[in-house]
């Protein structure tokens, strides 16, 4: 019996961390986030390069052929670093969608270009999720109309993956007649959102996602298994930075980080990450193996962490005082990382809701 | 991660589920001195005496599993493994566990580890047959959260240890046989150099113990008054002056103990029961959406904390596996949530939930209320939440310690 992570994905987690430490630094992301978006660009080929496009892609498609689990320490990884990168949306829910819900010839098709970097897939699940006014995504005759709104990993996709309410899911290319990408400006400037609107745009349908919820079910799981995981890294990172903070700053003629006030917040920012390492080890382990109670464990794992993640961010940026709330330190970045990563794919009272209902409370 | 504990335990983990199955509509015959004990729940099972369930359990290895024959355990090699199979498939079956309180959890442990063998010999087996009850003799009125400040002072006089002083927060006290307690033997080493950790027998003349009633009027805490109490020389672990090291050993046995996730988990899935039988203008309070938010939240809580469970058994499996803060952060994560439950479920019961000792409208007994009281107490002693915090602080994260006031 083992529970935690592997040598090799602590390993994976270091060369990510080392990548991001090298080159995206606060100043870097700080100029993606102002003018130079497209610095972006630069740093997403380099995690490629590292391939984390090609975690999940089975080895018979040309992909490292690795678990949830090992996304999930990468995810972690990505949200210490605050990674400016597509990959919970492109190389985490993307790939299992058609893992679940693709023909054989459309794994063929997709699998390996995913996994080769030819291909990029955004990913706009929203309605399935909670549908918002006027964001209908209607198929009929071979033809999608409607709207997406929150598309993941949007800004380089060559390829979207829309899902409608009932969880069907299609793809188009990202350049296709009749569709349009309006980028959508978050407060987190590292990762990209758009709304996308389709007009009678020629879509293909994920094969197996016609008739069973199997394929969007598990996309989701993973994929909120994975932000969960983005939240612990950036809070821990918060936490991190509070306590190093708190060891050099002086009032009173001592460090802030000798007054209790001060290490009892840093103290509770420990306790209250500290499980949601093995909650969200954990979830991802029981979608690997199957098990009964992966959803339910993805959705808690999902809505703690936010929750926790949120207090963090609180506390960790009061830690550092008036400097918390400059730009000078940057801090900000992964207050907003964490504050966008507890609205997606279903914000803690709509995923805690879906928790009841997976044990027939409602 | 590999969740799988390997097919020899798998034989183990059916033995304990047709254990527990066997048992699990025990019930005891006699009363117990403890208001948290289970008294079994079956009407037509098998009907035992606590003693003889005690003896029961270590014969079969299910209690007091790694502690050697000769001294009254089952005499088994120590597999957390297996003792975690134990603690699940009994809390699951609900089953009675054996027999808590400070002398098998603390005293035990620390007489295996650094007692003499004469000292093995004579108060391990009666402590584990539940025959010999101990009382832990720390706290006092001026050394609570500073336990090494305490003054309670022994001198050796002619091969015995002369006691004097005072005793407070002595849960027990008033059923127990003997007392484990630090004493203050070498008043002019410094503060933590001079305690020794003494066995002092309760019926010994000069002892005079005084009920301290807690909030929960049933837990029973005590003071303990010492007048020229007379122990024999021999009655020390470890050696003199080493008596905070020795205690240092068994505190980390009651921290790990007072927050068990799987008696959170059962408690979590009580208030799931008690939110569907119960109602409010004619709605389960289940059914109630402010109510079940919060449930959830919490159930995301124990989760949590029992995921966290499994990777602190994992990190003392794998030796290489370091989870420093995880151990830390226990007592206090474990205690907090487990009066926030307690709390919850008085909450949803609004008035009913006030009600307390004998009334026709309470519901599980008053354990709601007991135990919320009572977890208070928990959060307090072994190390306040915020001593907790200090721990975590400055020993998990490195930050330094509040400089000392100095004497005007």
């Amino acid at each position: 019996m083992y529970f935690g992570l592997s040598e090799d994905q602590e390993f994976f987690q270091e060369n990510i961390k080392k990548f991001l430490d090298d080159n995206a630094s606060v100043d870097v992301i700080r100029k993606i986030a102002t003018d130079h978006p497209e610095h972006q660009k630069d740093i997403q080929e380099g995690l490629v390069s590292l391939g984390i496009n090609s975690l999940l892609v089975p080895e018979e498609y040309g992909g490292l052929g690795l678990n949830i689990l090992f996304a999930t320490a990468v995810s972690q990884a990505l949200g210490s670093g605050i990674a400016p990168s597509a990959f919970i949306g492109s190389y985490v829910m993307a790939p299992i969608a058609i893992l679940n819900g693709g023909s054989e010839d459309q794994k063929k098709l997709y699998l390996p270009d995913v996994a080769s970097g030819k291909i990029t897939f955004a990913v706009g699940f929203s309605e399935f999720i909670g549908a918002r006014e006027n964001c209908e995504i209607i198929f009929k005759d071979g033809k999608l109309n409607g709207r997406s709104i929150f598309v993941l990993d949007s800004s380089d996709a060559s390829h979207i993956m829309v899902a409608d309410k009932d969880g069907k899911i299609y793809i188009a290319l990202m350049d296709s007649e009749g569709l349009t990408k309006n980028h959508l400006t978050t407060v987190d400037k590292t990762r990209s959102f758009s709304e996308v609107v389709f007009k009678e745009v020629e879509v293909e349908l994920l094969e197996k996602s016609k008739d069973t919820l199997n394929p969007i079910q598990k996309s989701i799981d993973a994929g909120r298994v994975a932000l969960a995981a983005d939240t612990v890294g950036a809070a821990q990172e918060m936490i991190n930075k509070a306590v190093e903070y708190s060891k050099e700053r002086k009032q009173f003629g001592r460090v802030i980080g000798s007054f209790q006030a001060v290490k009892h917040m840093c103290a509770e920012m420990t306790a209250d990450l500290e499980p949601c390492y093995a909650m969200v080890w954990h979830a991802a382990h029981c979608i690997d193996e199957d098990e009964e109670d992966s959803r339910f464990m993805s959705c808690h794992s999902k809505a703690h962490t936010s929750e926790v993640g949120k207090a963090i961010a609180k506390k960790a940026t009061e830690v550092h005082g008036g400097m918390g709330f400059t730009d000078l330190l940057g801090l900000h970045y992964w207050f907003k990382r964490i504050g966008v990563n507890r609205q997606l794919l279903g914000a803690p009272e709509i995923i805690r809701e879906e928790a009841a209902k997976i044990q027939k409370l409602i | 991660m590999d969740l799988n504990y390997g097919p020899k335990y798998d034989d183990f983990k059916k033995e304990v589920k047709s254990f527990c199955n066997e048992y699990k509509d025990l019930r005891f015959v006699d009363s117990s001195q403890s208001p948290l004990a289970s008294n079994g729940k079956g009407k037509h099972g098998p009907e035992l005496t606590r003693a003889n369930w005690q003896k029961l359990l270590i014969e079969r290895g299910y209690f007091a599993r790694s502690v050697p024959k000769e001294y009254g355990g089952y005499g088994g090699d120590p597999d957390i493994i297996k003792s975690r199979i134990i603690a699940t498939e009994f809390s699951k079956a609900k089953v009675p566990s054996g027999m808590g309180g400070q002398g098998i959890d603390m005293l035990v442990p620390t007489l295996l580890e650094l007692g003499t063998e004469e000292q093995k010999q004579k108060y391990i087996m009666p402590t584990l047959h539940g025959e010999m009850i101990w009382c832990q003799g720390y706290s006092e009125p001026n050394a609570g959260s500073d336990l090494a400040s305490l003054q309670t002072k022994g001198e050796l006089i002619d091969d015995e240890w002369v006691i004097n002083g005072q005793k407070i927060w002595t849960s027990t006290a008033q059923y127990a046989q003997m007392m484990f307690c630090l004493v203050r033997t070498e008043p002019d080493a410094p503060k933590h150099g001079g305690i020794s950790y003494l066995l002092i027998p309760m019926d010994a003349p000069g002892i005079e113990i005084r009920p301290l009633v807690d909030m929960t009027l049933k837990a029973g805490f005590n003071e303990v008054f010492f007048t020229d109490v007379k122990v024999p020389a021999t009655n020390i672990v470890g050696n003199r002056g080493e008596g905070w090291a020795v205690a240092n050993a068994t505190l980390s046995h009651e921290r790990g103990s007072l927050a068990d996730p799987n008696a959170t988990m059962n408690r979590i899935n009580m208030l799931i029961d008690l939110m569907k039988e119960e109602s409010i203008d004619g709605k389960k309070l289940i059914d109630i959406p402010v109510y079940r938010d919060k449930l959830m939240a919490l159930q995301g809580k124990v989760v949590a904390f029992q995921s966290h469970s499994l990777r602190t058994l994992s990190s003392k499996i794998n030796p290489g596996q370091d989870v420093k803060l995880g151990k830390m952060i226990q007592k206090l994560v474990g205690t907090e949530l487990r009066h926030e439950l307690e709390g919850f479920a008085i909450d949803i019961m609004g008035e009913i939930g006030t009600l307390y000792e004998q009334s026709p409208l309470l519901r599980d007994g008053g354990s709601w209320q007991f135990i919320y009281m009572y977890f208070l107490g928990l959060i307090i002693g072994g190390g306040t939440s915020q001593i907790q915090k200090n721990i975590i602080s400055e020993r998990g994260l490195g930050m330094p310690r509040e400089p000392k006031v100095k004497d005007n």
